[in-house]
This record gives structure tokens, C-alpha cells and sequence, in this order.
């Protein structure tokens, strides 16, 4: 991990560094050398981790006031916003926390496609990812069912029915699950439980994460391997650590516009409504951010294959570095893939989109199509793409890239010569 | 793979981490099977529903094991309807004679086979029950006609313990 000596300056830190060596370890990560040209998409990482903290403190403190018990939790919840101090606003931050982290995971997913940061040496760094986007969906669907209203009630019933498709132990494990005939009270008290315990997990596997990332380095938009530390590099602390807060900056005007201004924007009225076991609301859509995979749920018309399908879609991120065979790693010098990468992103926006729609129809038809596409990208375009795409060639370095030898090229000397005549 | 001969050592190795794992399943069981109904639950097993005030083409939903049943008195259009449909037009075949043994009398979950959503009274393609979660149809018999769902709504165990009560489970 150190490819440096660091030595503390004073005595009583140099005693406790010799013992246990957090000193180094602060070192190690202020001195981290960082790509110089790392730009704002890079700066999700931090948001992430400032969102898990932000959901962490909520919560704990939420957890305080919260009753899990299927007949005092919609009270309970109730409680919070009117009587408790200020309980009106940490379940707004950490009601639309969930939604503000999922926006910043999926940006910090796609710039990951886009720049290939996926690619060797950097696959675990990348499954370790997976792995944390999807306990966030656990964490964040059963946060979901414990305010106990309707949308909680019967996403809780869907959801949870997934696992009825699996043939002959199907139905057991659902019992097991709900820990009776449907879901009710053992079912809420253990959501509760695990809820309260993901986001721990999340925070080891975001040091596994990190950890990961420090072996070879961040990946940059030229997606070259560089020399660290060099011209190429900046220390991350504070060039990193400025940039980042600056986006975080901008992260939270957003994020306090939903909480102050429009806190309900992204729920779903239904959910106002006490759980009742003997009417299903007319529409039931999940939370926005599972929008893509429901609809690839409904799209296919078994129910056994329908949860394959919605599965394999998550699934299959796990194996994209093998799935993509080009050695260029930066969509910068893919042109096709470029092009490609852009219908993902408008594939996956449609798939969202017929999600929240009814199931039904021209709807049905196009989450078909978009849902055939979504597989044949990853299955078939980026396999055939690294052996068939002409690739733009790669600069030797980051300096090279911004000053000769770059499609920028002309760019970046027009701006010089502009900034020359000022 | 060596040549080497099985020594008491191996052995030993062997049967340690043999009673080491029948060890660990058996204190991983109790934390598994906490989970699974507990003996409160298991308690509330059966119901009895007064079906006295139910009129011929209504339906009455009761909770049983926190699932809604539907308790429906069909008319004679819905149980010739029913009783009319060739077994080869069905997704999962079963015959009304043997879903409602009175023809009358519709008993059965009130729960999509698809997802567990409840489906809609007197909607659908076939004048029987609608999905409204991922759109599945039921005709009067609630047998699943078009949609995701796999399989007709679960009919119960009842019996009619008298001529106006109905009991499940």
C-alpha cells in the first residue's frame, strides 16, 4: 500500500506510530498520489461517502423515536414528524438520503462505464462496488417497508414473492421470510433488524473499496496507466480534497432542495395511507431508483424467468470486465463504444421510465425491446466491440494528452492562444 | 494429490473438521429456523365466516392468516361460464367441479399467484378478478386466464360446518 517512509515529526507520535501506525495510514492518504486530471465525475465518490455517513447518523437518530411493531410503527412514524424536536426533518433527510444516494451511485456507475474504470487491474475494486450497490437496494427496500403504510405493505409483499418463483423451496423460503403466512409483525421487526445492520456492512465494504482503489490508483479520463507519484499525479490532499468538497457542496443545494422544497416529490402518497392487508393499492410502483429492473421484471411474461431476468440485469455488472474485451479502457478513444455507451444510458432512462407505467400495451412493448437491448449490450455489442472497434490512439501520459499528440490538440491550443491575447 | 499414504494425522484433520461442521450446522439451525412461523402464528390456523348475508354475484373478503379470502356466491351466468371452459384454454387446468364443490359457493385466497398483490372484484378479460399490480386475469372461477401469474388462486381447505358458516383452514 506505502511505496513511501513516513516518519512523525514528534516524539509522542512517532511512539504511538511505532505501536499502531495510523499516522502513516493519515499519511498515506493525504500524500495518495492522485491523477491531475480527474474531473467532476470523479468527484461522486466523496458524495457517497458523505450520503452512507448522512443516512448512518439519521437513521441512528430516527431509530431513537421508531416502534417496529405492526401496530404502532405508521403511529410511530407520524410521531416523528409532528411531536418529535426536529423529527420532521431528519425523516426528510433521510427518507430523500436514500434517493440523493442512489442518484450519486448510479453517476458514479456510469462515469465507471464510460472511463472503464472497471477494467483490469481494476475488477475488484469494481465487484466490491456491485456488492455494495446491491445491499443498498436490501437497505434501502426494507427502510421502506418500516413506516408501515401501503406502498410499504405491498412492496414488502412483491418483493418478497420474487423468491415464491424458485421452483419446489420457493413458497418455504417465503414463509420463512414474512416468518408467518404474509407479511406482518415478524416480518417488520426483522426488516428493522437488517435494515439497522446494512449500512454497517456498507461502511466495511467501502474500506474494501477504498483499499482496493489504493492499490493501483484512480483510473483518469484518459484511462492510461500513469506513474505515481509524477507530473502526472497530484498529491490528494489538498487538490482532491478542495475539489471534492466543492462538489459536495453543490451535492447538498441539491439535496436540500428536495428536503426543504419538495420532500414528498419522490415518495408515493399511497404510503400516507396505514398497511391494510386486504387492498392492494391500484398502482404499485417502487421507489424511482429500482424503476429499471421492475420494469425488466414485468417485461418478461413467465414468472420464474421474469425474476431471472431482473436478477441476471444486476447480476451481469459483476462479470463486465471479462464481458468487455477492448484493452482501451477510456470511452474518449472507443468512438463506437462511445456511441454505444449513450443508448445504454437512454436504454436504462427508458427502462425507468416503463417502469413507473402500467404494464400494458405500446408500455409493455417498448420495455420489451428495451429490455432485449439491455442484455444484448453487455451480452453481445461490448464482447464483438473489442475485437472489432478501430480505436483512436491513447497518449503516453496525461501531460501529453492535454499538450500534443490528443484529439484536444486543436482545443486545448485555441485556449491557450485566447488566453494569450488577454 | 500426493502418493502419500493416509497417516493418523489425516485422519485426525478429517474427523476434527467433520464434528466441527455437523457442530456449526447444528447451532446455526436454531438461528435459521427463528425465523419460521412461531407457535403464536401457527395458533390462529382456522376461521369461521357467517356467509348468511352474502347475496347471489357479491363476494365478501375475510382475513385468515393475515391473507384475504374471498368469499364469493356466484350466479348461474358465472358458474355456467365457469363450468363451460375447455381445459386446453386454461394455463394451469383444473375444473370448476373441483374448485367449487358447490357451485355457489367461490372460496378461495384473494391472493395474485404472481406477486401476492389482492386482485379486483368483477374485472378483467373475464368477468372475474384483475390484477392491478402486474395486470394478471381470472375468470369467475379464479383460474388465471392471461398475465404473469403461474397458477389459479389457492383454494383453501374449508367445509361448510352448517348451512350459513363456513370455516377455513
Amino acid at each position: 500500500m506505502s511505496d513511501h517512509d513516513y516518519t512523525p515529526s514528534s516524539k509522542v507520535g512517532k511512539w504511538f506510530n511505532d505501536r499502531l501506525p495510523l499516522l502513516t495510514l493519515a499519511n498515506h492518504l493525504t500524500d495518495y498520489p492522485t491523477p491531475k486530471n480527474l474531473n467532476y465525475w470523479w468527484t461522486f465518490g466523496g458524495i457517497l461517502t458523505f450520503c452512507l455517513i448522512t443516512q448512518i447518523v439519521t437513521g441512528l437518530t430516527l431509530a431513537m423515536h421508531y416502534i417496529a411493531h405492526a401496530d404502532m410503527a405508521f403511529e410511530s412514524v407520524e410521531h416523528i414528524m409532528r411531536d418529535v424536536n426536529y423529527g420532521w426533518l431528519i425523516r426528510y433527510i433521510h427518507a430523500n438520503g436514500a434517493s440523493m444516494f442512489f442518484l450519486a451511485v448510479y453517476i458514479h456507475i456510469f462515469r465507471s462505464l464510460f472511463y472503464g474504470s472497471y477494467k483490469s487491474p481494476r475488477e475488484i475494486i469494481w465487484i466490491i462496488g456491485i456488492i455494495i450497490y446491491l445491499l443498498m437496494m436490501a437497505a434501502a427496500f426494507m427502510g421502506y417497508v418500516l413506516p408501515w403504510g401501503q406502498m410499504s405493505f405491498w412492496g414488502a409483499t412483491v418483493i418478497t414473492n420474487l423468491f415464491s418463483a424458485i421452483p419446489l423451496v420457493g413458497e418455504g423460503i417465503v414463509t420463512w421470510l414474512w416468518g408467518g403466512y404474509s407479511v406482518d409483525n415478524p416480518t417488520l421487526t426483522r426488516f428493522f433488524t437488517l435494515h439497522y445492520l446494512i449500512p454497517f456492512l456498507i461502511l466495511g465494504l467501502v474500506v474494501l473499496h477504498i483499499w482496493a482503489l489504493h492499490v493501483p490508483g484512480n483510473n483518469n479520463p484518459v484511462g492510461i496507466d500513469i506513474k505515481k507519484p509524477s507530473k502526472d499525479t497530484v498529491p490528494f490532499h489538498p487538490y482532491i480534497v478542495i475539489k471534492d468538497g466543492f462538489a459536495l457542496l453543490m451535492f447538498m443545494i441539491v439535496f436540500a432542495f428536495f428536503v426543504f422544497y419538495s420532500p414528498n416529490i419522490l415518495g408515493h402518497a399511497d404510503n400516507y395511507i396505514e398497511a391494510n392487508p386486504m387492498v392492494t393499492p391500484a398502482h404499485i410502483v417502487p421507489e424511482w431508483y429500482l424503476l429499471p429492473f421492475y420494469a425488466i421484471l414485468r417485461s418478461v411474461p413467465d414468472k420464474l424467468l421474469g425474476v431471472v431476468a431482473m436478477l441476471s440485469a444486476i447480476l451481469i455488472l459483476a462479470v463486465l470486465p471479462w464481458l468487455d474485451t477492448s484493452k482501451i479502457r477510456s470511452a474518449v478513444f472507443r468512438p463506437l463504444y462511445k456511441q454505444f455507451y449513450w443508448i445504454l444510458v437512454a436504454d436504462v432512462l427508458i427502462l425507468g421510465y416503463m417502469g413507473a407505467m402500467p404494464a400494458e400495451g405500446l408500455y409493455l412493448l417498448i420495455a420489451r425491446v428495451a429490455t432485449a437491448y439491455y442484455f444484448l449490450h453487455f451480452l453481445v455489442i461490448l464482447p464483438v466491440l473489442g475485437f472489432k472497434e478501430k480505436t483512436i490512439p491513447v497518449p503516453l501520459s496525461i501531460t501529453e494528452s492535454v499538450l500534443g499528440g490528443s484529439p484536444n490538440l486543436a482545443a486545448a491550443r485555441n485556449r491557450e492562444s485566447s488566453e494569450n491575447l488577454k | 494429490m500426493s502418493d502419500k499414504k493416509p497417516e493418523r494425522r489425516d485422519f485426525l484433520f478429517t474427523a476434527s473438521y467433520a464434528v466441527g461442521a455437523v457442530g456449526a450446522a447444528a447451532v446455526v439451525w436454531p438461528l435459521i429456523d427463528q425465523m419460521n412461523p412461531d407457535a403464536s402464528v401457527k395458533a390462529l390456523a382456522s376461521t369461521e365466516v357467517d356467509v348468511s348475508s352474502v347475496k347471489r354475484g357479491n363476494t365478501i373478503t375475510v382475513l385468515w392468516r393475515g391473507k384475504p379470502v374471498f368469499i364469493r356466491r356466484r350466479t348461474e351466468e358465472e358458474i355456467t361460464e365457469a363450468r363451460s371452459v375447455k381445459m386446453e384454454d386454461l394455463i394451469h387446468p383444473e375444473k370448476d367441479e373441483d374448485r367449487a364443490k358447490n357451485p355457489e359457493w367461490l372460496v378461495m385466497l384473494g391472493v395474485c399467484t404472481h406477486l401476492g398483490c389482492v386482485p379486483l372484484n368483477d374485472k378483467g378479460d373475464y368477468d372475474g378478478w384483475f390484477c392491478p399490480c402486474h395486470g394478471s386475469h381470472y375468470d369467475t372461477s379464479g383460474r388465471i386466464r392471461k398475465g404473469p401469474a403461474p397458477l389459479n388462486m389457492e383454494v383453501p381447505k374449508y367445509e361448510f360446518v352448517n348451512a350459513n358458516t363456513i370455516k377455513i383452514g
